[in-house]
């Protein structure tokens, strides 16, 4: 099998990861789109550590995965803050930020 | 010690005092710091006396001694050095100076007693004093300037002492603004001068100038246009036409100050500078000729002006500008030792009017209108001697000193030939008016109908009104920035009894020094510093002087006897002349309409300029065009960054990654 079908994918694994993060309000849907979009850009790594293959993108595949991890990890403890302050769980109400 | 260590002291003892008073204030009780400054003006006098005799243990040929403290900077053709030029000249001054300043002092010691800002006082005083010091021994032109612009700042504190006082905070400022104009004139007067001799120091200059740094021929274009902004500076200083309005406003304060500055030192700073520059002034006879005129012309219209002004300090004010009218003119005619000569004995009798004035003023408890005043002659018998003394020098009667000085003004102006003639008579005219004013102010104030303060004084209660503003009549209190609550009077005040007894022995007997034909102490002393000029101590014309000594004496006597006539014998006299004539009585009464003038040529345009700047320029153009484009532009663009920061975090994410793909689908499409 050549390498584009791994691409193919991967850039629909990580394009069906970014529709959900625009689309989706849930603050928990949106954290798993994300991590379908990292993994969608893993996969792509792997692949082409097993092209070239050589073991370097694979090492970075595992450094997304940490990554990916500690990120979830204040993704979650920021909706469970969210829910116990009983705030409307939903990203488009959080916008005290704006200009 | 040497000259020049002496001359150094002249200045060390007047700032160390300066230093003490004002840094020592909370530690210097009651009188102590009028007394250290008294001192330190002392110990100034005492160096002085110390560098003239050493000075004079000098060959005549080396009486010019310049001592250079330190360089402060040295650049590319300017050399600005901290040094100083001790000659006759100087050396006369500092003495003149520092000796007036020490018996004024000691004068304030008791006057100013009640008053709150004692030590404030003598730290100014001592700066003043300091800075005149700095002023008449400077070695180079910028020195000079430094000095001049000292005094002018010591002048105007001193005016606005009593800072509370609105009219005297005005005419402090009015009197450094008309100063400042002056030390305009001084730096272009420098300049031009600098330009063709390349040197600052004063002799250096000379020097180059007499060598041939302005040409051989006179009048070079150059060397007049300096010598005329020096004579600006001079006018400026010395309140002569048309710069001279500042000095009646002066009078706004405290008496001993308008005996020091205004009368005795600072406003004769003009008189020093055109003879300590006679050098390029004989080069310019052209700026020279200027400098009679306007001296001429202000001794004239000043004198008759003190005829018709009621405040008696006014008065004196107005009689002081015609007498540096004499000395400017002196000076600038060739006649240098005689207007010398004439600046110390003016200096004591003018002194000694001022300090009789301070004493009358305490007596009327604050009132200066010679409407007000009469008959004190029995309550102030010393205030009336001292007053009649100074008034005999002032008008020039023979044996007191401004007899002397005067008629020697006008007999060198004489003997100039041609149209200094004009002079000569003009000047004479100046010195009947003078007589008249003079004793217009002693016969109202003290012969007439006791007033009601003098039957006070006689019966030995001194008057106490309520404080107020003499020029207003405001109510005042009397704290900090206004007079004190008590008044001095001199024949109760030992201190002042003093300084005005050694005054009055110096108007009597000063002009003494030098007598037509018998003693040329003067002449002889200053010689050194007048070596190169064409013009000094010429042989005078025996007729001439004779009919001088005879006319002056007769004039004085004539101008007395019409005062007398006038304001003694019917006092009703200056009211028929005011009701026969009264377009010039309110000709006199407005001042010759200066300060009209001055405010229609000068200050009108000047405020219309500063409106149309404000409003026009600074608010259409500034404000609105340049500071409010600036920011509405800042506005704009930053409302437009604004509008994109929603919030919506989706948002956010769909351009992040909207922006990811256009930039690699541009990278995409470049391979």
């Amino acid at each position: 099998m050549t390498i584009a079908w791994y691409l193919a994918v991967s850039a629909i694994v990580f394009t069906l990861g970014a529709i959900g993060v625009i689309t989706r309000r849930n603050p928990l849907v949106v954290l798993l789109c994300l991590e379908l979009m990292l993994n969608g850009g893993n996969l792509a790594l792997v692949a082409f550590s097993r092209m070239w293959g050589d073991g370097d993108g694979q090492i970075l595949a595992i450094v997304v995965l940490t990554v990916a991890a500690c990120e979830v990890c204040i993704g979650l403890g920021l909706v469970v803050a969210i829910y116990r302050r009983r705030l409307p769980i939903d990203v488009d109400e959080m916008r005290e930020l704006h200009g | 010690m040497s000259t020049a260590a002496w001359a150094w002291l002249v200045l060390a003892f007047p700032l160390a005092g300066m230093l003490i008073v004002a840094f020592g204030f909370r530690v210097v009780w009651g009188r102590g710091a009028g007394w250290i400054a008294t001192g330190a003006i002392l110990l100034s006098f005492g160096a002085s006396i110390g560098a003239l005799i050493s000075l004079q243990q000098h060959a005549p040929a080396h009486r010019q001694i310049v001592s250079t403290l330190y360089h402060y900077a040295s650049t590319v053709g300017v050399n600005a050095d901290m040094s100083i030029l001790v000659d006759p000249l100087s050396v006369f001054m500092i003495l003149v100076v520092s000796g007036v300043s020490t018996l004024i002092h000691l004068y304030s010691v008791s006057y100013m007693e009640s008053d709150r800002g004692y030590a404030r006082y003598f730290a100014y005083l001592n700066f003043f004093v300091f800075a005149m010091l700095l002023l008449v021994l400077a070695g180079n032109f910028l020195l000079l300037t430094v000095g001049w612009a000292f005094v002018g700042a010591a002048s105007y504190m001193l005016i606005s002492f009593w800072y509370r006082r609105s009219t005297a905070t005005r005419a402090g400022i009015y009197a450094f603004v008309i100063n400042v104009v002056g030390d305009v004139g001084m730096v272009l007067g420098t300049y031009f001068i600098f330009k063709h001799t390349h040197t600052l120091d004063l002799l250096g200059s000379f020097h180059a100038a007499s060598g041939g740094a302005f040409g051989h021929a006179t009048n070079n274009g150059d060397l007049v246009a300096g010598c005329v902004m020096l004579l600006v500076a001079a006018f400026a200083k010395s309140a002569q036409l048309p710069l001279h309005t500042w000095l009646p406003d002066a009078m706004e304060g405290p008496t001993p100050v308008s005996s020091l500055i205004h009368a005795a030192t600072m406003v004769t700073a003009g008189v020093y500078l055109i003879a300590r520059t006679h050098t390029l002034f004989e080069l310019a006879p052209s700026a020279q000729d200027v400098g009679a005129i306007v001296g001429v012309a202000t001794l004239v219209v000043a004198g008759t002006i003190a005829l018709a002004q009621p405040d008696i300090k006014r008065v004196i004010a107005y009689s002081t500008m015609s007498q540096i009218g004499y000395m400017i003119m002196g000076v600038s005619v060739g006649a240098y030792a005689a207007g010398m000569f004439h600046l110390m004995t003016h200096a004591f009798f003018k002194a000694l009017l001022f300090m009789g004035a301070g004493s009358l003023i305490g007596a009327m408890a604050g009132e200066q209108s010679l409407d007000r005043m009469g008959g004190l002659r029995r309550a102030l018998p010393f205030t009336f001697a001292a007053f009649v003394i100074g008034g005999l020098a002032l008008s020039g009667i023979p044996p007191f000193s401004g007899f002397f000085s005067k008629d020697e003004i006008l007999l060198v102006t004489g003997e100039r030939g041609g149209w200094h003639w004009a002079l000569y008579v003009l000047g004479y005219i100046g010195a009947l008016l003078t007589a008249i004013y003079t004793f217009r102010m002693i016969f109202r104030a003290f012969f007439g109908e006791p007033v009601e303060e003098a039957r006070k004084l006689e019966a030995g209660v001194v008057p106490h009104a309520h404080p107020a503003n003499p020029a207003t009549g405001e109510p005042e209190d009397t704290g900090v920035g206004f007079p004190g609550p008590t008044h001095a009077i001199a024949e109760r005040a030992l201190p002042m009894r003093v300084a005005m007894w050694l005054l009055a022995l110096g108007a009597i007997g000063a002009g003494l020094i030098q007598i037509p034909k018998v003693d040329f102490v003067i002449d002889d002393f200053l010689r050194p510093s007048f070596g190169n000029s064409s013009l000094y101590a010429t042989h005078t014309k025996n007729g001439l002087l004779t009919v001088g000594l005879v006319l002056g004496t007769v004039i004085g006597l004539v101008g007395i006897a019409i005062a007398y006539f006038a304001w003694v014998v019917r006092p009703g006299t200056a009211t028929v002349v005011r009701e026969r004539v009264p377009a010039l009585y309110r000709l006199l009464a407005n001042k010759w309409y200066f300060d009209a003038a001055l405010e229609r040529v000068v200050v009108a345009p000047m405020v219309a300029l500063g409106r149309l700047a404000r409003g026009d320029i600074e608010r259409v153009f500034v404000d609105e065009a340049l500071v409010g484009g600036t920011s509405a532009i800042v506005r704009a663009g930053s409302a437009a960054v604004r509008a994109a920061q929603s919030g919506f975090v989706r948002y956010y994410a769909a351009l992040l990654i909207l922006g990811v793909a256009g930039v690699s689908f541009y990278f995409l499409l470049q391979t």
